[in-house]
């Protein structure tokens, strides 16, 4: 490229000086080394996921000038979360000595394996799991729309037949326990959820189970 | 007979076409690689079945171990807005560097007292900062006034989000425009913390909430 003709015109002497012939080929390797370094940086530190969420609405707060009467739940069970413990009961809350003269409620223990929470919620809330069984089936067979199916399925879950969650907590339990739970009414398509606060005389009741 | 000739072949192979892919690849995750901005606080998040993501215009509100809590706009302009009226509100002056600052940070977690100071730092010196979160106690309910500007901030950039969008002829869902309420809640933090912080947006009739978590398989 850039050679130097020295002592031109002088024909064909001898003692001629040739410029060396250099090659316009470039050694590529160190960049090629340099961009694959780049390259393995960036897929290894780039992240692509980004965090999932999980909504949870939560009951709007009432006035408490405004006292309501609690509402008659019929198909309800309640979560009461402690440390890494979780107790329920189902049906609505009976002291003891109730006027009504039902018996007391009584703390029931479970965990969070799928043995437990897990099978306790899909047997109670088998009308739910059922409909949505059909549904999906109707889906599958292109008999329903999406829509159709979206609404269908929410219908279920409001129906009377459905199984509502309240869940309380203690001071003691862990934010890891309470989405779990919330995780496990998900997967047992709880449509009725509502995180409410403690009775005293609940709290009562944890704490001699929990001290037994 | 004719010899065979064998071809002469060299030994070095042309790069050119890897090089190119090389580069074209590096240059690819180096644009769309978003680096995550440094958080103030660790924060191990829970886990669930759910595979929402998280949505873009959100309003975030972190509760670490210790039930320290921090906020977060992800909405630069929304960021700006809200500074101004906080600074109104509270009566603590802040210059334009500061503000423009203020727009580019992540999470934080101190007293409006200490935001000026905060702001100033660097990234080591941020790290280093001794704090107790936001108060959220009811004499001292800093977090609510974070998170009522923080909403209207957020509507107001949502709203000429939408705007624009219908303008370019798209038809954009107006729901999808309003600012979404994440809460990032440590495993071990206890529930009674994270409870306090709902109730901040409970009181604000803000109850629909949604909590970070990371992916798990759902059971078959």
């Amino acid at each position: 490229m850039a050679e130097i003709a020295e002592g031109g015109g002088g024909g064909h002497d001898k003692g001629k000086k040739r410029a060396k012939k250099s090659s316009t080929k470039v050694d590529m390797t160190p960049m090629v080394d340099l961009a694959f370094l780049l390259l393995t940086f960036f897929v290894l530190t780039s992240t692509f996921s980004k965090p999932k969420v999980m909504s949870l609405v939560y009951p709007a707060k009432i006035d408490p000038k405004e006292k309501l009467d609690q509402p008659k739940i019929n198909n309800a069970i309640t979560f009461l979360l402690s440390e890494d413990k979780i107790f329920y009961y189902s049906g609505q809350y009976y002291s003891k000595g109730n006027p009504e003269g039902k018996p007391a409620t009584q703390l029931e223990e479970t965990n969070f394996g799928p043995k437990g929470v897990r099978k306790l919620l899909a047997d109670r809330n088998e009308y739910v799991l059922k409909g949505k069984e059909g549904l999906d089936k109707k889906l599958e067979a292109k008999q329903i729309q999406d829509s159709t199916y979206v609404r269908m399925l929410i219908d279920f879950k409001k129906h009377k037949e459905a199984l509502k969650v309240l869940i309380k907590t203690d001071d003691k339990a862990t934010c890891k326990n309470f989405i779990d739970l919330i995780d496990e009414l998900k997967i047992a398509e709880i449509g009725v959820v509502a995180p409410v606060d403690m009775l005293a005389s609940e709290l009562d009741l944890l704490n001699a189970k929990l001290n037994k | 007979m004719p010899k065979i000739k064998i071809p002469k072949s060299s030994p070095s192979i042309d790069m050119t076409p890897m090089v190119d892919l090389a580069f074209l690849l590096v240059t690819f995750f180096m644009l769309a690689a978003s680096f995550r901005s440094s958080e103030p606080v660790e924060v191990d998040v829970p886990s669930s079945i759910s595979d929402k993501i998280i949505p873009e215009n959100v309003l975030l509100v972190t509760v670490d171990r210790g039930g320290r809590v921090f906020f977060n706009l992800s909405d630069p302009e929304a960021r700006r807005e809200l500074i101004q009226n906080m600074s109104a509100k509270y009566k603590i002056g802040f210059s334009q560097e500061q503000i423009d600052k203020f727009t580019f940070m992540s999470s934080f977690g101190c007293t409006m007292r200490e935001l000026p100071q905060y702001i100033d730092m660097s990234a080591d010196q941020r790290k280093m900062f001794n704090t107790k979160g936001i108060p959220l106690d009811s004499t001292n309910n800093q977090l609510k006034d974070w998170v009522f500007y923080g909403n209207i901030a957020a509507l107001n950039t949502g709203k000429t989000a939408y705007e624009e969008a219908k303008l370019k002829g798209e038809s954009p869902e107006v729901n999808d425009f309003k600012p979404k309420f994440i809460l990032k809640v440590d495993n071990k933090a206890l529930y009674v913390h994270a409870q306090h912080v709902v109730d901040v947006f409970r009181d604000l009739e803000l109850n629909n909430l949604n909590f970070i978590t990371s992916m798990e398989m759902a059971p078959l």
